[in-house]
């Protein structure tokens, strides 16, 4: 602290430690990520010199192993949007439980919507109602699927905000109460072939294309318009964006209203992706979602964060599994070693605060 | 408008058996700055959280500028003119200083967007800067974090906050607490200016020299009553005075039955 001085007013200090957004750091650790995977690839023995990221092919047509680029941003996709919802809900010092199975309870609540009446001439196999809920317009499985996020999510935000459970435990209900409703819906029972409309919101790289726009509108969000601004204040100091006049319950409602339709429209996504739906779908999804905010530099006390940094949080475990399959890894091994990445980014964020107060 | 800003009859509170407010009967004059003294525990923060409808009183009346007022939450006492700097600072620690400022009542652009109408950042930068400069407070970056700011630099802002929005009262509970020296120093310049430009003021302090230095009047209160009021600018007071009025060794003459 160079310039600390306590001249006129004592109120000059120290402007060197500004910039240097947190969010270049995590894209520093992607990069260093995979240049870490490139040595691996070059230089162990059991890889033969294959490349991860990059084509060696002797084609000019592109630089970028494209298939393993594709299938990293697939992989991490769906489980992004609903990160997406997660950093909302952490940034006001919340946190989301209820996610992975509220993937599940959507996916099936909106597939019996969007299901196909002929399959190859036969009636639908799987269908789980009459003929009335056949062949409906795209539009009726989506807005019930975001409706019924909306319901759970209204539930979660009462409680916390009106109530005052503590959101882990809120949110921990309803991750049994969505499984629960998931098992319930169709008695167990997958429910499968979409119609054309509906397959078509996940088909190819449309994952993809739904996590980059919701990525983008959101960051848009949280950082331009009120509801960001008090977002971030109520997590950065609720009694202060109380007494500012902001209106905090109903606030926070609207957060965890929006993190569970993101979390549903991910259940859509999912389930057309996978052209059925199965309750035992989203597993850990809620874990990996809290994970990537984590990498991401979303601080669990809130008032911290934003929308690209879980973007990158996202890719950077996204890499990392990918990474872990390149080597070779064992799976079990993969899960040890993601653990640690997610404890040393929690422990490196902390360390970084405790240097910057 | 009536030449009282300020008036309370009665104000009482009650946290379940402790009777932390009793009675209180409070007259602030236009342009008039006030404080407020008394022991830990003797009602001052009490007294200012039910003005400020931060809490709600157990009973009494509240007067601002001779209407009767009934405030359901803070914002609704910021509305009616009513601006607080609070012990505890009421400011969002990762926000930068327009943030702070505008808190609760940003300026906008596309109202019809509902809750996510996008703010006028431009216009609420301009507004803090004038802000800044009527108030006299300095600070170099206003784009900064209040995170990475001095305890003095925070209630600058916090400061500049209820001063820069040309309120009918405001209300500074013990803004030089934590404070050093100069930080102190320059809040009391902030207090001068809004006593030259006419702005009422309600302030507690513990800090007796700041006192006689700032206000014209001096109300003392003990055990949740108030037991003194001294006019210091026309009457001959002296420190000692205060402290025993504040200690209970006397006691003001119009207060003899009700204070204890």
């Amino acid at each position: 602290m160079a310039d600390t001085s306590h001249g006129t007013g004592g109120l000059t200090f120290d402007n060197s430690k500004r910039s240097w957004p947190n969010e270049l750091n995590i894209l520093l650790a992607l990069v260093i990520i995979i240049i870490v995977f490139e040595i691996i690839g070059q230089t162990a023995p059991y890889m033969r010199g294959q490349s991860f990221l990059f084509d060696t092919k002797d084609r000019f047509d592109s630089i970028f192993n494209e298939a393993r680029l594709q299938i990293i941003i697939l992989q991490v996709a769906i489980i992004g949007i609903i990160a997406l919802g997660v950093t909302q809900v952490i940034i006001t010092a919340g946190i989301d439980l209820s996610s992975g199975p509220l993937v599940a309870a959507t996916a099936m609540v909106a597939m019996s919507f969007g299901q196909t009446e002929l399959v190859n001439g036969q009636p639908n196999p799987k269908a789980l109602f009459g003929p009335w809920a056949m062949d409906l317009p795209v539009m009726i499985p989506v807005v019930v699927g975001l409706a019924f996020g909306a319901c759970i999510g209204a539930i979660n935000g009462t409680f916390i905000a009106y109530l005052r459970i503590p959101p882990f435990i809120a949110t921990l209900g309803m991750f049994l109460i969505c499984r629960g409703i998931a098992l319930w819906w169709s008695g167990g029972n997958p429910i499968s072939f979409p119609t054309e409309q509906f397959a078509f919101i996940g088909s190819g790289m449309m994952p993809v294309v739904w996590f980059i726009v919701l990525a983008i509108i959101f960051q848009i969000i949280m950082s331009y318009t009120v509801y960001g601004k008090h977002t971030y204040a109520i997590g950065s100091n609720e009694e202060a964006a109380r007494m500012s006049g902001i209106n905090v319950k109903r606030h926070k409602v609207m957060v965890y209203m929006i993190a569970s339709m993101l979390a549903a429209f991910a259940g859509i996504v999912l389930s057309s992706k996978a052209s059925t739906a199965q309750a035992g779908m989203g597993e850990f999804y809620e874990l990996f979602a809290i994970a990537m905010a984590v990498i991401g530099g979303i601080s669990l006390q809130g008032g911290r964060g934003s929308i690209i940094g879980t973007v990158l949080g996202a890719m950077v475990l996204g890499v990392i599994r990918s990474g872990f399959t390149y080597i070779k890894l064992d799976g079990s091994y993969q899960l040890m070693a993601m653990g640690c990445i997610i404890i040393a980014a929690v422990v490196l964020d902390q360390y970084r605060q405790r240097n910057r107060a | 408008m009536s030449d009282i800003v300020l008036k309370t009859e009665d104000l009482t509170k009650h946290y379940g058996g402790v009777h932390a407010l009793q009675g209180a009967n409070f007259e602030l004059k236009r342009g008039e700055h006030v404080a407020i003294m008394g022991d830990n525990g003797a009602g001052k923060s009490t007294f200012v959280r039910q003005i400020t409808g931060v809490e709600q009183r157990t009973r009494g009346k509240v007067w601002l500028y001779g209407e009767e007022v009934d405030f359901a939450g803070p914002l609704d006492a910021r509305e009616a003119g009513i601006e607080t700097v609070f012990q505890t600072l009421a400011l969002a620690d990762h926000l930068d200083v327009p943030d702070n400022l505008f808190l609760g009542r940003e300026k906008t652009k596309w109202d019809w967007l509902g809750p996510f109408r996008v703010l006028d950042y431009k216009a609420m930068r301009q507004d803090t800067m004038d802000a800044l400069q009527r108030t006299g407070v300095k600070i170099p970056n206003i784009r900064n974090t209040i995170e990475r700011m001095s305890g003095g630099q925070r209630q600058c802002v916090a400061i500049a906050r209820t001063a820069s929005f040309s309120s009918k009262l405001t209300i500074m509970d013990e803004p030089t607490a934590a404070l050093g020296v100069q930080e102190t120093a320059q809040v009391e310049n902030i207090v001068r200016t809004l006593k030259e430009a006419g702005q009422p003021l309600i302030l507690v302090s513990h800090n007796m020299r700041q006192v006689f230095d700032l206000v014209d009047r001096i109300i003392v209160f003990r055990r949740g009553r108030i037991c003194a009021n001294l006019d210091i600018k026309n009457d001959d007071y002296t420190g000692e005075d205060v402290v025993s009025y504040i200690t209970g060794a006397k006691t003001g003459e119009e207060y003899m039955e009700t204070a204890t």
